[in-house]
Formats: C-alpha cells, structure tokens, sequence
C-alpha cells in the first residue's frame, strides 16, 4: 500500500549571501513516520526544519504539507507545531495556559481546552504541577510540557528541534523511550533534527544524512549503518576503519579490492574497475584471538583505550593501524598489553568498498 | 574593630552623605511648610497647619475657612497630565524600543546613543526649541500655511497640549531605555513559539510581548510619572505660566508668591504623592515576584 505523504520537500535551496546552506534538497516524509534529519552542525538540518515551520523560506524548491503548497502562509497558519530547543515556555503562564494558547488562538471552546489540557497534561505525567510556572520546573519536566503544547491541537506534523541537548545524559536516555512512546500513542508525524548519531539510530524510522548542504543518504537506521551510501555517512555515522583500496573488478553489486590487508571481495557503492576506492571497516566487524574469524591477519597491540563496556585498541597490520574494539564480556577479563602480537579476523562480507 | 562594627561603621561617610544631601534638606522643607509666613516674605519659625490647610481651604474676610477646589484642580490637572504623558511615552516607547531591539548589532548601538543624545543638551535649550517649532509663524505653522492648508490657525503654544508635547519629548528616552533592556532581554525563541502556536502578530503582541517586557514599562513609568509631577520648564515656557501645574505653582510661592510655607506644604505634598505612587508600585512588582 502507498503510503500518504506528509512533507513533501522538493529542489529546496537556501543561501546566505554566499554561502550556500542547502543546495537543492529533495525527499518525501510519510504520515506516522519518526523522521530524524541528522548532520554535522552547519550542515542545514535547522534550516530546514524552520523552513517548514514558517520562520525562514527557501532562496528557491517548493515545500508540500500534505500536498498543499505551504511557502506562502505565515507559520501560525501552518498547522504544524515545534518543539524548541530552549522549550520556549511562556514564562508568565501556568503550564495549563502554556498549553492552552494554541487551541485558544484556534478558537476552541472553553470547555473543550479544558478537556484536551487535562489530556494533555496526563499524557505527559504532569498533571500534578498544572498551575506551576516553567521556572519551577526541572528540564526532563519542562521537556514534557513543551511537547504537551506542541502536541495538544493534533498538528499535521511535529517538529523537534535538537530537544534533548539540554538536557543530562541519563535524562536524554530515558527521554528516547519517552518520545518514541509518545509518537507511536498520538500517531503524529514526528520531524527530529539533531546531530547525534546515537539519538538519530535510536529512535527514528528513517534517517536522512545532510552534509555540506545535500542529501546524502536516506534509510532506515541499520541501512545507513551497515549499507553506508559513501564516505560522509561511513565517516559520520559510528567509527570505521578506512583503508586504502584498489578496484580489481566489479561484478553488480559486488567488487574485488586490493588492500594493504590483502584482497577483499564485497558489497560496494560506486566503485569502478581500475578506480581507486576506499574500504569500510567498522572496528566491532574486527575479531581478535580466538574470535577473529576469516582469514587471519597478524598484528602488534600499538593503543589501547578502556571504555567500560568495551576496549578499543590500535592494532598495527603490516603498517597500517586499524581500529578494533572488543566487548569486555568478562570483568577484569585478560587484557591484551600493548607491544603484544595478535591475531585478527573479520568476514568480507562485513566490509563496505565505498567511492574515494 | 572586628568585621561586624567595620560594617556598620564602615558606611558613615554614606550615612553622613545620606544625610547631608536627602535627610537634612527634606527635614528643613518640612519644617518650613509648618512655619508661619514672614511679613515682607520668607519665614518665622513656628508649628502651623495653616499651609497645608489653604491647600483645600480659603479664608474670607471674616476669618472663615471655605473649601476652594482651586489647588486641588492643580493637583489633579498635574497628575492627570503626568499621567497622560506616561501612558504617550509607553506607546510610543514600545514600539521604538522592539525597533531597536530588532535592529543589527552595530546599529543597535547608533540608534541607543541617538535616544539618549538629548540628554547631552541642556534642558532649557530643548524646551525653547520647541517654542520656536510650536510658537506663532514657528515651524509647524510656516509649513501649513506655506501648503496652503489653513490660512489662519490659533497658536499652538501655550497649551495644554503644547505642554504636554514638551513633557512626553523631554521624558521618552526614560521609558525607551528599560523597555528596550526588557525586549532585548526576551528570547526571541518566544515570539517564534507564540507564531508557531497559532497567534497572530496582535496576539503576540498582546500576549508574549507585552506582558515579559511590562518590568520595563513600569520602570518606564515610574522614571516618567515621578518627574513630570514635579516638572517646571515645560508649563512656564511651553504652558506660558497661564496652565498652573504643581512645580510651577511650587516655583511662584517661593518667587513672586512670597509663601515660603505655602509652597513648601504643596512641595511636601507632591513628595506624599510620589511615595504612594511608588509604594503601590513596590507592593505590584512584590505581588508579581511571588507569582513568578
């Protein structure tokens, strides 16, 4: 089945002054979707979220809300609601009347407001502090009434501007779970913007990759993982290994590289015989000792750096250094020392040969 | 001396200064509002309520006192006009002050030094130039008549609204200045937000803008409201003497009038009115930080 689709965005550009902040993106986004937009900052994943919340418009593409063209109407006639990345509560309101405001200026009935607030306020968990002001809230608490707000009229589409960077580490987890419930109980479109990866992988349907202003890749969040669209994404998304590599051949979807590691054979995305390219190796796709599978490969310990749950060492191949990281399954398990030889392994499969 | 004297000792060159230029001047204009008038002017010492009672009362000629609204009208006229000139500089302010607020940094600063720069130029200078646009074939009347759009027009100087013209230029760089520190000071995240949820400009205005930049405006109106009660320039020169306003009634009795008690009893007076205006001010802003 076709699914509908909310956001059309289509040959969007921005340009300040000379610099060039978009240039020409395209994608769709559909209904009930959890679609983040995840880039380096500078990268014009803001932008474009504010493009189409009505605070900034394009220098030249075309923005659909579900298939209306939306450039031309002022943002509090867009029926589509933010989330702030400073929250942006009103100060001198309850957090009732915080809540409240949007179905006021649509005109709702009193009684109606005073049903959905409640709703609201219970959907949030904050029913409690209904007559407190933002200043007496925490950040998790102000969090929650910033989406109850944006949430409460039932907009088209909802947009997250980074809202969890404010917040400390253990609240951004759990607000993670709290977001994606939330998405899934009001089946509203949710448009997330940050530049974590972490964020991005958790919680979303689809990923798009912005870099430089472009598109780099859309997907779920194991395709741009795994299936790495080229460097940029390889290169932002995660930790890897990039090796030099020659093309020998392409056969589809497969090629052959050389590489200092010696000959590899699989999955790549743009290589051309006789090219040179670039070979994807993430350092958890890397086993050591006994876990090493494949061909073995002989190297010297040269780095190490204890993470807790895992161990990254610098392993030195043949002069060349790649990373491994190694899950520390037993506590104060052996540890490898540095100076000290080791066999490693990984299954080409696992490798990506990607455009240089 | 241990640090506890140091602190109350520490600030007599403070209190003595305290004293000698707030208490001291205060006390003797007090004191003065109870003495007796002289007969070839100035004073006798003595305790009298007679000034303050002529404030509301009049004595005829067989020594009885009847009620005489006539310093009453000038207190109200006084107050209504401070009031007025208030309420013109918050409207004009506002919106000048979220101008410069929205302005680029670097003609932020031009434009904050241009609000203050008749501050730079005496008083006195200021009012007479507005005597020279407002007066009889002054500026404003030269340029209607030059466009032929009145032949003959009534002066515009020496009126009410001649006063109050001088009072709201002389004081709008008063209110402009804290308004302009609140806007500054409001996160434009705020604006973004109230647009976003559905309200219009007038909404917006109405119910983000000027309720978070309303500190401003009060303190606007009390830097506003206080001086004009007591303002002297603007109703002699551009009131020409004829509108009576409390300042200038203040300046007659201790000039011409020869009533140093008379005069220094309305002083006193005006003084009572701006404590309670500030009073209530106080207990407002009390009200408001216990609801934040």
């Amino acid at each position: 089945m076709e699914r509908k689709k909310a956001i059309e965005v289509q040959n969007v550009a921005k340009s300040f002054g000379s610099f060039q902040a978009l240039k020409g993106v395209s994608f769709d986004i559909y209904d009930n979707e959890f679609f983040t937009m995840l880039g380096p900052s500078g990268c014009g994943k803001t932008t474009l979220l504010r493009m189409i919340a009505g605070f900034e418009s394009p220098t030249a593409g075309t923005i659909r809300l579900h298939g209306r063209d939306i450039l031309d109407q002022p943002p509090h006639k867009r029926r589509v609601n933010t989330v702030f990345q400073s929250y942006a509560l009103f100060p001198h309101m309850t957090l009732e009347a915080n809540i409240a405001f949007a179905l006021e200026n649509l005109g709702w009935e009193k009684a109606r407001i005073r049903d959905r607030v409640a709703q609201m306020l219970d959907l949030v968990h904050m029913t409690p502090f209904a007559r407190r002001r933002p200043a007496q809230l925490s950040g998790g608490q102000r969090q929650r009434i910033a989406l109850a707000r944006a949430l409460a009229s039932e907009p088209e589409v909802l947009l997250l501007d980074e809202p969890l960077s404010a917040l400390d580490l253990k609240l951004r987890q759990a607000m993670r779970d709290e977001l994606r419930a939330l998405q899934r109980a009001t089946g509203i479109t949710f448009i997330f913007v940050t530049h974590d990866q972490e964020e991005a992988l958790d919680m979303s349907d689809r990923i798009c990759v912005l870099g430089a202003g472009e598109v780099q890749q859309i997907g779920a969040p194991n395709e741009i993982y795994e299936d790495p669209e080229n460097r940029f994404v390889a290169d932002f998304i995660g930790e890897t290994n990039f090796l030099p590599a020659e093309v020998v051949s392409v056969e589809g979807d497969r090629a052959t590289v050389t590489t200092p590691l010696g000959p590899v054979t699989t999955w790549h995305k743009g290589a051309v015989a006789g090219a040179p390219a670039m070979l994807s190796l993430r350092p958890e796709k890397i086993g050591m000792e006994d876990q090493a599978p494949g061909e073995a490969l002989h190297g010297t310990i040269t780095g190490r750096n204890y993470m807790g749950g895992y161990t990254h060492y610098t392993v030195t191949v043949n002069g060349t250094e790649l990373r491994v990281s190694k899950r520390n399954a037993v506590s104060h398990g052996a540890s490898l020392a540095i100076g000290a030889p080791v066999r490693l392994g990984f299954r080409p499969d696992s490798a990506r040969v990607l455009a240089r | 001396m241990n640090w506890r004297d140091f602190r109350i000792w520490g600030l007599a060159p403070a209190w003595v200064i305290m004293a000698l230029t707030l208490v001291l001047p205060i006390g003797i204009v007090v004191l003065v509002s109870l003495s007796i008038r002289g007969a070839y002017g100035g004073f006798d010492w003595g305790l009298s309520f007679d000034s303050y009672a002529k404030i509301l009362f009049e004595e005829d000629w067989d020594g009885n006192l009847a009620f005489t609204p006539q310093y009453l009208a000038i207190i109200g006229r006084t107050l209504w006009l401070a009031g007025l000139t208030t309420l013109i500089c918050a409207a004009l302010a506002l919106p000048a002050a979220y101008v410069i607020a929205q302005a680029p940094a670097r003609w932020k600063a031009v434009l904050v030094y241009l609000v203050t720069l008749p501050f730079w130029v005496s008083m006195i200078v200021r009012v007479y130039a507005w005597i020279i646009i407002l007066g009889n074939d002054g500026v404003i009347e030269k340029t209607l008549r030059g466009l032929g759009l009145v032949a003959d027009m009534d002066s515009l100087l020496f009126t009410n609204g001649a006063m109050l013209t001088g009072l709201v230029y002389s004081y709008i760089p008063l209110m402009i200045l804290p308004v302009f520190a609140s806007i500054e000071k409001l996160d434009p995240a705020l604006i973004e937000a109230s647009h976003d949820l559905y309200g219009s400009r007038w909404v917006t205005a109405r119910r983000v803008i000027l309720p978070l930049t309303l500190p401003g405006l009060m303190a606007g109106a009390v830097l506003v409201f206080v001086p004009c009660l007591g303002a002297v320039l603007e109703p002699i020169l551009l009131g020409g003497g004829k509108v009576m306003l409390m300042g200038n009634l203040i300046q007659t009795q201790f000039g011409g009038g020869r009533n140093w008690p008379f005069g220094a009893a309305i002083a006193v007076t005006l003084m009572g009115l701006v404590m309670i205006f500030l009073m209530l001010n106080a207990l407002r802003a009390r009200r408001e930080v216990s609801h934040a």
